[in-house]
């Protein structure tokens, strides 16, 4: 059943006087957020930065998740992460400068976090969020060792994965940022 | 048959080469444009049913009302045009048809998609909004309570990073303009200005960023800069009037107006206040554009200034030779368009388009121009200059500046190639433009 809101008529456009004098110019809201509990927001939180802020407890070997994208990987992307209806994950042949680049983990991914982050988001397509975190864990660490950035025998966890250097970590220009000094 | 031919158009009239008039035409009666105008399919309709006085459908009642109105059916081909993996049908883009639209608006269910893995139907009454990290009162808002804020409606366009792309293909894609054009839309966007809400819940001083997250299935993030949030960042419930179109964010998307379509987050659940970016995919592996040296722009989040002409276009055929209305569109993240030109000789003489009102920042601006079309070969074009002073540039230019791998944000001239048999194709420059002296850039790419 919908039930018609009554306008609030309690909206005031104020005019505050900021601290440079300058007029600022506020709507002020009804205020009817409801307070979010610490446990509430970790239930929710699943971003990870890149200083690996955010990565949960657990761990996944190369091994283990070579089985890992063996069933769950596999059938989009292709033996090896190569490629097939869904992205090449793996053995970029070209450098970026070359004529047809290509655009892999290993060659152009700046941070191993985001890919840790992306996988517990996103993957696989058809189930996704069903990774447990030592699954993500495990499929980082295959999908980091097919990239040729960590050996078969490292484990990845949260201390290990922030520490990863990716190849192509300082190849970006931030845009944003060279706008706002230039202003 | 026009009913003014060449010669009754005032020497003075024409303001470029090839035909282009004066836009002030435009404005006085007496101008007839060519009757058979211009088609998308080769024949045009018979001259017989002009001759039936009362057509059927004047001779017997009409249908009833209906709940919700829908396109006539002689309008079924005007649709946008979806593209997707396929293995993951949810996963690719719908282009919007703008070879058959006109004005400056795009109806609801032709606004362009974007999805990374389909179209999630929410529940508005179980669907929140989560405010958190760095600030004093961390909150859930339910939409309800959101419909209790001050609005406000700002008519804007959204265009994807990856509109147009094509145009770094080595020969020009045949595709209609919507086709190769239309994931850019403009509609009239509805909801809470983003800073009402970033007021009340006390932001810390130190966040610089917001991460804004999806409810799809992709759980789609990004990170949005605290500057523009406060800016002009609207939590957008209303679009073109009604609630949102699921497949553009029901019940709730952010609109950052000007700026880069995945960053425009649809069915918004989380905003997290942070000092620096999360580096999600989209913002990292995608959305991010290599250059010729190996680096890559990331947080290009402006579209650039862009124009098109969207009438006559790629695959329409012009009819008798005779006067033409020339039409387009016309847009920029950095503000107001403030003038459009248009060419009919490939660029060596260019006139003012008239814009019409109202012309308004961050949104589609549509130009028009008559132009007596003498049955010749022509290469029409258009540029848009916005009030910050940038220029569209030409297609060898952007290349030239950013290489052939950038993906993202191309925003090149565009022309059309009009036979003299009236046929309409997209051109390049290299292929026509004998005079230029710039090397054929596409010459090394079999
Ligand atoms: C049903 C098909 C499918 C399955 C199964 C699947 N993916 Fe994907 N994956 C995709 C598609 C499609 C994309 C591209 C998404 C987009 O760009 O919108 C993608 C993108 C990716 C990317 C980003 C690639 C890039 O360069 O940006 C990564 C990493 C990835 N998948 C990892 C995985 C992992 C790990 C698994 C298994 C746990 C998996 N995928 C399972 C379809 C699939």
């Amino acid at each position: 059943m919908m039930s018609k809101k009554i306008l609030n008529l309690s909206f005031l456009i104020l005019t505050l006087t900021g601290i440079n004098a300058a007029a600022v110019e506020t709507a002020l809201g009804p205020k009817l957020g409801r307070a979010a509990s610490a446990e509430e927001i970790a239930r929710w939180e699943i971003s990870v930065m890149p200083d690996g802020k955010g990565l949960p407890e657990g761990k996944g070997t190369v091994a283990e998740g070579e089985s890992v994208y063996m069933s769950k990987c596999l059938s989009c992307h292709g033996p090896k992460g190569e490629g097939a209806s869904a992205d090449q994950l793996a053995f970029a042949q070209m450098e970026l400068t070359d004529d047809w680049p290509e655009k892999t983990i290993g060659s152009y991914w700046p941070y191993a976090t985001t890919l840790f982050d992306f996988n517990r988001r996103s993957m696989p397509m058809q189930a996704p969020g069903s990774l447990t975190d030592e699954e993500t864990y495990a499929v980082t660490a295959y999908l980091l060792y097919l990239n040729g950035i960590i050996s078969e025998n490292e484990v990845m966890d949260a201390d290990s994965l922030a520490k990863v250097r990716m190849p192509n970590r300082f190849g970006f220009i931030d845009v944003y940022e060279q706008e706002k000094t230039a202003k | 048959m026009s009913d003014k031919d060449a010669s009754e158009i005032n020497d003075s009239a024409y303001v470029a080469g090839n035909g282009l008039l004066d836009r002030r035409l435009l404005l006085k009666s007496g101008l007839s444009f060519a009757v058979a105008g211009i088609s998308s399919t080769a024949s045009s309709a018979s001259a017989d049913s002009a001759s039936d006085a009362r057509p059927e459908w004047m001779q017997k009642p009409g249908d009833a009302f209906s709940n919700y109105g829908k396109p006539s059916s002689y309008e079924e081909e005007v649709v946008r045009y979806p593209a997707a993996n396929s293995q993951v049908d949810g996963n690719g883009s719908s282009w919007t048809p703008l070879h058959a639209m006109e004005g400056m608006i795009t109806p609801n269910g032709l606004h362009f998609e974007r999805h990374h893995n389909g179209v999630p139907q929410i529940d508005p009454a179980e669907h929140q909004l989560l405010l958190h990290g760095m600030l004093d009162q961390p909150s859930f808002f339910t939409i309800d309570d959101l419909l209790r804020y001050p609005m406000r409606s700002q008519i804007c366009f959204l265009e994807c990073g990856g509109n147009s792309n094509a145009g770094f293909n080595k020969r020009p894609i045949g595709a209609s303009v919507g086709y190769f054009h239309g994931l850019a839309s403009c509609a009239e966007w509805t909801g809470v200005p983003l800073s009402v809400v970033l007021d009340e819940v006390g932001v810390d001083k130190k966040a610089s960023w917001l991460i804004a997250e999806g409810a799809d299935a992709f759980a789609m993030n990004i990170s949005i800069p605290m500057e523009k949030a406060r800016d002009d960042a609207i939590l957008a419930l209303y679009q073109n009037g009604e609630r949102l179109r699921p497949e553009n964010g029901y019940p709730l998307r952010l609109i950052l107006p000007g700026w880069e379509g995945v960053m425009n987050v649809k069915w918004l659940r989380r905003l997290t206040a942070t000092d620096g970016p999360v580096m999600a995919r989209n913002e990292t592996a995608r959305y991010t554009e290599l250059l010729p040296s190996g680096k890559a722009n990331m947080f290009s989040t402006v579209i650039e200034a862009k124009s098109l002409i969207t009438s006559p276009s790629s695959g329409m055929h012009m009819g008798e030779p005779g006067l033409y209305q020339i039409s387009g569109l016309a847009w920029s993240g950095r503000g107001k368009v403030s003038r459009v030109e248009v060419s009919a000789d490939g660029g060596k003489s260019w006139a003012d388009a008239a814009l019409d009102e109202p012309v308004l920042s961050k949104s589609f601006t549509r130009f028009r121009l008559p132009w007596q079309w003498k049955g010749t070969e022509s290469v029409l074009k258009s540029r848009v200059t916005d009030e910050s002073g940038y220029r569209q540039p030409e297609r060898q230019e952007l290349i030239r500046k950013k290489g052939r791998h950038g993906f993202f944000h191309y925003n090149a001239i565009v022309s059309w190639l009009v036979a003299s048999d009236g046929e309409v194709t997209h051109t390049y420059d290299e292929q026509k433009n004998t005079e230029s002296k710039l090397p054929d850039l596409d010459a090394d790419w079999d």
